[in-house]
């Protein structure tokens, strides 16, 4: 499976990640590389193995609908990068 | 001091041989001298560790102390610290103070026990070598000039260094298991669900999780002893009684059953290494325990799973990280996709990078089932493996890693020769397995590490397992020449 610079563009834009662009053409080829050493997998028939999300097999746990955590703004803010009157401030959305 | 394990000070402390204060003072001076040279360190929590030590005195001095009060520990960097910088090895969390203790450093510091400091790691634990971090490499004490292996390099390299006698650690392909070997020390790495995730920084949710590291296999028990246990915070914690880790550890092993898979005893495998390995399975024929040939017909195939599905949950949970509630905020960003894609882009290293460019694709449209769900089917088919094996035998063991530890540079440049030194390793988080990692021999004057893996919850027996060995052996007491 080989990417191009394209393709590579498209997943960082998915990821919302900036790739610097002098750095795009190494990426193509480890993404390509990695994805050619996975395709190992297709060698295997897996038609009715039941796909495995998780080592525990075990429903999710359930608990009482009551309220257990409770406001720590200030506490959780106090990382913040940048916060003005108790919100976090981002570039404008909408012009 | 430096030269006891934390059994051994645990008991100077009870017996007053020596106060927490004058043992924290002790490696924080050792931490002084010889962290500089091999870097484990992100941070040394200096001024509250002797708080700590002086609070610790007091609990022994009033009779209330429990098996680890006053024994100084380090935390890997991944675990959040209340008040302390919690960086995960990153640009991204070089300005994060956690508001919060993890589970296990608040059972930790519960019982009793010192922080010295926050161990060093590869980047968000993605990497084998600790080569990815922000803060720099780790060099290991063995040899300086190879690396300590990873994620969880700079908790090994100062527990092999006697910066320290034990550390957590997380292995989420073999990120204790590895380095542990690297640098001739023990680990374990529990079974999936026995040690809280709950504010461990999340790589692969369910692969991660979180462990002891130490000289002893002793020690790994008394550290896991307090770790352990079912927690609310995480919702995959396992509810079950966590047993007497230590009371087990001088069973006898006569008759127990190893196996010994084909497929970890490979071409891949350094032929000296196997010689280690293979000296190692003759003392526990001593022992009087039975070695049998087995196979793990999938495993060859555990890297690819793993390069799979780690990256599809690390390009997940990373997501978090967009610049806006904590960690690393781009400067002067013009709009808000800017803000996202410049704060993800410089804050992350190229390895995070290139995990979560390979999650994002094989999660995306068109491609989730050829990838994502093949890997899941095959990680079904590598955990019935183990299942058909542990019907014949009681215990899994082979070598923890293809090689001793590298150099710098080595597989830093090709992704996926790095990724192949966890081949022995990626299997047991695929299908939640508990395993060690302990100390046998050198090749080339570099340690040797041997892998014991065991049944879902089978700690007590794994550390009987490991402890048996190490009292017939002394590899595990070996200290690195310049670190003595």
């Amino acid at each position: 499976m080989s990417l191009t610079t394209k393709d590579v563009d498209k997943i960082a834009w998915l990821a919302r990640l900036a790739i610097d662009q002098s750095h795009v053409t190494a990426y193509t080829r480890d993404l390509s590389g990695i994805l050619d050493f996975v395709e190992q997998m297709n060698a295997v028939s897996t038609a009715h193995v039941t796909p495995m999300a998780h080592p525990t097999d075990q429903p999710q746990r359930l608990r009482p609908d009551i309220v257990t955590e409770f406001d720590q703004r200030q506490l959780f803010q106090a990382c913040a990068p940048l916060v003005d009157a108790g919100l976090y401030l981002v570039p404008k959305v909408l012009e | 001091m430096h030269n006891k394990t934390i059994a051994e000070l645990a008991a100077g402390l009870r017996d007053k041989e020596f106060s927490s204060r004058e043992l924290t003072t002790h490696f924080l001076a050792r931490i002084g001298q010889y962290n500089p040279a091999l870097n484990c360190f992100i941070t040394v929590t200096e001024e509250l560790a002797l708080q700590q030590a002086e609070a610790a005195d007091a609990r022994i001095a009033a009779g209330k102390a429990g098996p680890l009060t006053g024994v100084p520990i380090v935390q890997k960097d991944i675990f959040c610290t209340k008040g302390v910088r919690t960086s995960c090895g990153s640009k991204m969390l070089d300005n994060f103070i956690a508001p919060y203790d993890a589970t296990v450093v608040e059972r930790l510091g519960r019982a009793g026990t010192v922080m010295l400091g926050k161990a060093n790691m590869d980047e968000f634990a993605m990497g084998s070598s600790n080569e990815t971090s922000f803060y720099g490499i780790v060099r290991n004490p063995w040899d300086t000039n190879a690396v300590p292996g990873g994620s969880s390099g700079g908790s090994a390299a100062a527990i092999a260094a006697r910066l320290t006698p034990g550390a957590t650690g997380t292995d989420t392909g073999g990120s204790i298991r590895q380095p542990a070997a690297f640098c001739g020390i023990t680990g374990l790495k529990p079974t999936y669900g026995l040690v809280s995730r709950y504010g461990m920084i999340a790589f692969a949710s369910s692969l991660d999780q979180g462990g002891p590291m130490a000289r002893s296999a002793e020690d790994c028990a008394l550290l896991l002893q307090e770790m352990a246990g079912f927690d609310e915070k995480d919702s995959t914690s396992v509810k079950r009684t966590v047993p007497d880790y230590r009371a087990g550890l001088n069973e006898r092993l006569a008759g127990l059953r190893i196996g010994l898979p084909e497929e970890f005893f490979d071409e891949a495998l350094d032929s000296e290494i196997a010689r280690t390995i293979e000296a190692a399975i003759a003392e526990y024929e001593k022992l009087g325990a039975e070695v049998k040939k087995i196979s793990l017909a999938n495993m060859r195939l555990s890297v690819p799973v793993y390069y799979v599905v780690a990256p599809a949950e690390c390009s997940s949970n990373l997501a978090r990280y967009d610049g806006v509630r904590f960690g690393y905020r781009c400067q002067n960003p013009k709009d808000v996709h800017d803000l996202f894609m410049r704060s993800r882009g410089e804050g992350f290293g190229a390895e995070v990078k290139r995990r979560i460019l390979i999650g994002t694709y094989v999660l995306s449209a068109g491609y989730y089932d050829a990838y994502y769900l093949q890997a899941q089917k095959i990680r079904r088919l590598i955990s019935e493996d183990f299942k058909q094996a542990f019907e014949q035998v009681d215990v899994i063991l082979g070598p923890t890693a293809p090689s001793v530890a590298f150099g710098f540079g080595e597989k830093t440049s090709d992704p996926i020769a790095m990724y192949l030194s966890d081949i022995y390793t990626i299997g047991v988080n695929l299908a939640g397995l508990p395993a060690m990692s302990i100390p046998v021999g050198f090749s080339s004057n570099r340690p040797v590490g041997m892998q014991l893996i065991g049944n879902y919850f089978k700690e007590a027996q794994l550390l009987n397992i490991a402890h048996r060995y190490q009292q017939v052996t002394d590899w595990h007491r070996r200290v690195p020449a310049n670190f003595m």
